[in-house]
């Protein structure tokens, strides 16, 4: 898959065996029966509810985010298209005020706002659309070895049907590497597509540089958003961004809706993946859910108060526990870069321990290894196969989501209980005791019998 | 109406942490008695008598939020934590 003229800066993976990894998840999450360790189980009327500390994969909402939807899903029910009457003209003069709310986030203007149904359908809207615009004079569209499940499978549907893509890798920190990007561009690309906070691992990419890169060549640039709009301040004209893809339910918003940032100068063209009447400046058919689009627009202004507020405590809580976990045990690694990241997303891995077994043991704790997607199969997550790290590394890695909502006392629990369950584990397993006797494990010839 | 005097804006604080304790969620009542205190805090060299009432204003609809939050809260009872 060498692009015919290019120089070895931009050799790369080969499509067919990368892709097959991610199949391999895929698999297993589709319909083959696949092994459970932690059984599902409801909890019993008195059994205490484990910690929330999961929000990369949701979050709860805010109440002023559910007191602004309320009056929109019991009396101002109308349909927001409906021009004839008050339920209509109330319905949309409350969308387009979340419409506006949601501009004034991430610096744009309210008319290259388009509601969708969640990040993962703006995402699917970008890449497809664009790719599907362009593809006359250009059919190359760049992305990175770590993005999100839908943008890689965006890119594979757009590779049956003729695209060239180049999956770029991603250095042992998670971030990408703007000079590999750079040489990678090519006349005939139309979109470069990179996350900005990435769920796993926290890392935060260089987007201003990237656009920079993307607008310099004349080449669409998308990033999805969601795990960092309302975190940390984002400026689509600062950043040079073109289409941003932003989730409600990752910023105490309700689930089922998101938006999508679709610049308007230089205008950006999309071919609508969901055709009908032409709502949304035809980029989008169908209702909008007033409530849920109030509910993402109060997200989004609350967000945007809050933000300095939220950053400073999560920052704070991050530190707590990450020094709390560090002092007491060792053999620890942070994946991800440690300067160039989200606080708020703590990937860590144990060594000589499985994560799946540390999750069972942390049962009070609501954790995730590897993202919500990815969780389901047996599979390491291709996000930390993507940054190198080691195979018996990556099968014990946990993440850890602190939020607005955590408290002092929820984070110092959690670190207590994870020393404590980390030790526990660590004395039953074999290659521990191995490695305090000084055996080199890598040295070690596992035998078949 | 008369600048909000020091008892009234006191009283209105009071009130707001009564309210956010009342919240049967423990993340949401953690989360409010916090923010409550700190907004309270960070305010609290305001001089300005307009400002005061505008900040006043927002204490009350706040306020009125947290009352009906509750409210649903507890409509939709839930258990109780770990950490409680």
């Amino acid at each position: 898959m060498m692009s015919p003229g290019r120089t070895a800066s931009c050799r790369l993976l080969r499509p067919a065996s990368w892709l097959s990894l991610l199949q391999g998840s895929q698999r297993s999450a589709g319909g083959a029966p696949r092994r459970e360790l932690i059984k599902k189980h409801d909890l019993g009327k008195n059994e205490l509810r484990p910690l929330y500390m999961d929000f990369q994969a949701t979050t709860p909402m805010d109440p002023r985010v559910l007191d602004a939807m309320l009056p929109y899903q019991v009396n101002y029910y109308g349909n927001p298209h409906s021009r004839t009457h008050a339920y209509g003209w109330e319905s949309e003069t409350a969308m387009e005020n979340a419409r506006q709310q949601v501009a004034d986030l991430i610096g744009a203007d309210p008319r290259e706002i388009v509601f969708t149904s969640g990040a993962t359908e703006s995402n699917n809207m970008a890449i497809k659309g664009v790719a599907r615009f362009y593809q006359a004079k250009k059919r190359h569209v760049i992305t990175t070895q770590t993005e999100h499940k839908c943008v890689l499978d965006s890119c594979r549907v757009l590779e049956a049907e003729g695209f060239n893509i180049t999956y770029l890798p991603v250095q042992k920190n998670g971030l990408l590497d703007l000079e590999m990007l750079e040489a990678c561009i090519r006349p005939d690309t139309c979109l470069v597509s990179v996350m900005t906070v990435n769920n796993e691992i926290g890392v935060k990419q260089p987007i201003k540089d990237i656009g920079q890169i993307c607008r310099s060549k004349g080449v669409f640039f998308h990033t999805d958003a969601a795990q960092a709009v309302g975190k940390i301040p984002v400026d689509v004209n600062d950043w040079k961004v073109d289409l941003m893809s932003i989730s409600a339910h990752k910023i105490y918003g309700p689930k089922g809706v998101g938006a999508l940032y679709v610049r308007r100068r230089p205008r950006v063209r999309l071919e609508p993946l969901q055709n009908g009447g032409g709502q949304e400046r035809g980029l989008r058919s169908g209702t909008v859910p007033t409530p849920l689009a109030v509910g993402l627009g109060a997200a989004c202004s609350i967000a945007r108060t809050e933000m300095e507020y939220d950053h400073y405590r999560v920052s704070m809580l991050a530190d707590r526990f990450i020094q709390k976990i560090l002092s007491e045990i060792p053999d620890v690694v942070m994946n991800g870069d440690l300067e160039q990241r989200y606080p708020g997303c703590i990937n860590l891995s144990f060594a000589y321990v499985e994560g799946e077994s540390l999750l069972m043991a942390l049962k009070d704790v609501a954790l995730s290894s590897g993202s919500a997607c990815t969780s389901a199969s047996l599979e390491p997550s291709y996000v930390l196969r993507a940054i190198g790290t080691d195979e018996d590394l990556a099968h014990s890695s946990i993440r850890f989501g602190i939020g607005r909502f955590t408290t002092e006392e929820e984070v110092d629990y959690t670190a207590e209980k994870c020393i404590q369950q980390v030790r526990r584990l660590r004395e039953m397993s074999p290659l521990w005791e191995m490695v305090q006797e000084g055996v080199d494990l890598k040295s070690i010839k596992w035998t078949q019998h | 109406m008369a600048a909000s005097t020091r008892s009234q804006v006191l009283s209105l604080y009071r009130m707001m942490l009564k309210e956010s304790g009342r919240f049967p969620s423990y993340n949401y009542r953690s989360y409010a008695l916090r923010r409550v205190r700190d907004a309270f805090r960070a305010n609290r060299k305001v001089e300005d008598p307009k400002s005061v009432e505008r900040l006043m204003e927002e204490g009350r609809q706040a306020l009125a939020l947290i009352q009906r939050q509750v409210s649903i809260g507890k409509m939709y009872g839930v258990q109780k934590t770990v950490v409680e």
